[in-house]
């Protein structure tokens, strides 16, 4: 009986599914006080389906769809390519920077980058830790943007250097001149901390991955899919001995990830925090930092998620329960990060010091004023309508805010960066940056680098954790059937066979 | 032979059970996880050693219902982690205190709470490549070719099929009587495999 009011709901599920229903009924089912435990997964499918969902958009012809994504991206990433050039060609007097603005658009984009990234440990690690099972359906994909975002966080300082064919001076390597670099300097941690932070990241994704390379390449119709598939598989066989140590390996991964993240903002906070620059010199920055990365990455997974969740119909799997949390998050953070703001002014007027309270209000009512509102319209303001459910439950809103949001992010780092720097102790060292068009260049290329990764990756990798998407699911547990409403039989009955087309749920059986 | 049921097989008299030459063992399919599940119990408390069950994603309590014992993983990882923090911290007292010491914003050359942030970075990445390949080391990956893999049922494994395999050279193994206990336990089909 229990079984057919559960049907029941599928099959309304899914006659629902076209649509706006669709979101209807799922916003509807969002906080359902009698159902207890939360539906994670919609339409309540098998172990096959899932796969199946998540599969067969990566094995089917490349959709027009992707190219419409894929070609302005990859114009984009050759933008880059040539402004990049043109800056080695020439050197960095091409872009806007000069005294007293020694820092502006590079170092922006780079902190702009690495926060992107955090939101996706954040969600593979430590929701991990929280044991938060709707990571699951959106940790895949927010792994792979973490990579992609440190990329382009890495290219930044890498390009600002000037003489880039002695970057490797950073890192501490045997040479010739019996020269080393200053451990003693943040800029110095920020080598490590960023590229130990994609290093992990990398490992921890690439540990995620392996089962599902497995699947694709079971599934693999041709030899050389199976081939690159069984390559990258690593001959995984499901086994239970290996499953064993493989969640241990990941359980502990998860728990390194979870203080690294928070290290690596803090670290580049402290590039600014360790100088004796009024407006970086404040030690509210390391906790300020973290949560606008946290905030400004959930915002990028809302945006790729709903881009993604509609080309691949995973609207059953990424639910607007999924975006719901992610919108609390985002009001969490946002929020923080408006606090944060309020605390470096209360801090530069308690401090009494001239220097401070000058920097700030010059922040505020000064030649950068433009600069100032937008970050806090966009950061403070505009995440408060998440108060509000509807919002948070429609697509919408969340993609136009997801976007709002990065907006006033990378103009927070611009803030704190340029009009720290514009106005120097004395007037005469008083100057106003204007980006050139090699600054714009870049920008939008490191968008063009990371949307191009991305797609490539929704195109050749499963974009959801199958296996562990699977694992919620209630017939997932090994005591499913001694569960107080359900029935063996049921449970056997419900399991159709494989390669059919997803049954329409039987009513009253 | 792929999907050879014993059923069949015990049909005919014993010698010609056996595939000609070595086999790798016994591969039973199970429905559900909780199928599987109770299986590894029994299976466990028949005595068997050399076996595995095989599942597309992680079933909670089957490493208890197989008898496994703790992963020695996060030993390993602890290890490499204290090794890349010691690696890091005496680089830096190493090139700041004694092959290169200079003298900045006047600090002492062992500067050492400067040396944390370093410190605590390789710490974190030694740990981790201790846990990504101590893992692949532990589960002898990348194994690219196994007996189990000529198994057409088998392909299932990362999708939606659970099984359980028994090596052939268990001490306790029998292809008839191994056969059949996997069959008592509700197997959907069961295979002998060569090798």
């Amino acid at each position: 009986m229990t079984r057919a009011i559960r049907d029941g709901t599928n099959a309304l599920l899914f006659k629902l599914e076209a649509g706006n229903a669709l979101a209807q009924t799922e916003a509807e089912l969002l906080d359902n006080p009698v159902a207890g435990q939360p539906t994670l997964i919609l339409r309540s499918p098998d172990f096959h389906s899932i796969t199946e969902a998540v599969a067969e958009p990566v094995e089917r012809r490349t959709p027009i769809g992707w190219w419409v994504f894929f070609i302005p991206s990859f114009a984009l990433l050759a933008l880059l390519g040539v402004a990049v050039s043109w800056l080695f060609w020439e050197g960095i007097g091409i872009w806007g920077l000069n005294v007293p603005v020694g820092w502006a658009w590079d170092i922006t984009n780079f902190v702009f980058w690495v926060g992107i990234g955090h939101a996706g440990t954040l969600i593979s690690a430590i929701l991990f830790l929280f044991r938060q099972k709707w990571r699951t359906s959106i940790n895949r994909s927010a792994e792979a943007m973490t990579i992609f975002a440190v990329m382009c966080a890495l290219t930044f300082p890498g390009i600002h250097v000037g003489r880039v064919w002695v970057a490797y001076w950073m890192f501490p390597i045997p040479n010739q001149m019996s020269m080393w670099p200053n451990f003693r300097s943040p800029l110095l941690w920020d080598v490590f901390a960023v590229s130990v932070y994609g290093t992990v990241s990398v490992l921890f994704w690439y540990v995620g991955l392996i089962p599902d390379l497995a699947t694709m390449r079971d599934r693999a119709k041709t030899r050389p899919r199976k081939l690159a598939y069984g390559f990258f598989a690593l001959g995984w066989r499901g086994s239970v001995r290996q499953w064993h140590h493989y969640e241990s390996a990941y359980l502990v991964l998860a728990a390194l990830a979870t203080p690294l993240v928070l290290s690596v903002h803090s670290v580049v906070s402290m590039d600014f925090a360790v100088s004796v620059l009024p407006g970086w010199h404040t030690t509210v920055f390391p906790p300020y930092f973290v949560a606008g990365a946290i905030f400004s990455g959930f915002a990028m997974v809302v945006t790729l998620m709903v881009i993604s969740r509609t080309a691949f119909h995973l609207e059953h799997i990424i639910t607007l329960r999924h975006f719901d949390y992610m919108a609390k998050i985002m009001l969490v953070t946002g929020s923080m990060v408006g606090y944060a703001y309020a605390t470096e002014f209360f801090t530069a007027w308690y401090s009494g010091n001239p220097y401070e309270m000058f920097t700030f209000l010059n922040r505020a009512m000064g030649p950068y004023a433009w600069a100032y509102w937008i970050m806090v319209s966009c950061n403070v303001i505009s995440p408060q309508i998440f108060w509000f459910k509807k919002p948070r439950t429609s697509i919408p809103i969340l993609f136009v805010m997801s976007i709002v949001i990065n907006i006033g992010m990378w103009f927070e780092r611009f803030v704190i960066i340029v009009t720290s720097l514009h106005r120097d102790f004395l007037p005469s060292a008083w100057g106003y940056f204007r980006p050139t068009v090699w600054d714009v260049s870049c920008l939008l290329g490191s968008f063009g680098l990371f949307f191009t990764m991305f797609c490539l990756f929704a195109r050749f990798l499963p974009i959801v954790a199958t296996a562990e998407v699977k694992t919620v699911l209630p017939q997932a547990d090994p005591h499913y059937e001694s569960g107080p409403e359900r029935e063996i039989k049921d449970h056997q009955a419900a399991r159709p066979a494989r390669g059919a087309p997803e049954p329409a749920p039987e009513g009253a059986s | 032979m792929p999907f050879d049921s014993l059923r069949a097989l015990r049909a005919m008299p014993l010698v010609n059970q056996l595939p000609k030459g070595p086999y790798y063992g016994i591969l039973a399919e199970f429905a559900t996880p909780a199928d599987l599940y109770h299986a590894c119990e029994r299976v466990r408390d028949a005595g068997f050693t050399r076996w595995d069950a095989h599942t597309p994603f992680p079933v909670h309590g089957l490493e208890g219902a197989m008898g496994l014992r703790r992963s020695p993983l996060p030993w390993i990882i602890l290890v490499m982690g204290l090794t890349g923090a010691a690696f890091g911290f005496g680089l830096q007292w190493w090139v700041h205190a004694s092959a290169y010491p200079l003298v900045i914003s006047g600090k002492p050359f062992f500067s050492w709470p400067a040396f944390i942030p370093i410190t605590f970075e390789l710490g974190v990445l030694f740990a981790a490549f201790g846990a990504v390949f101590g893992m692949l080391g532990l589960n002898r990956l990348p194994m690219h070719y196994h007996p189990l893999f000529r198994s057409k049922v088998f392909e299932r494994v990362t999708d939606d099929a659970f099984f359980i395999s028994i090596e052939s050279w268990d001490p306790r193994f029998d292809s008839s009587a191994t056969g059949k206990l996997l069959e008592s336990l509700g197997a959907r089909s069961v295979e002998l495999l060569e090798s």
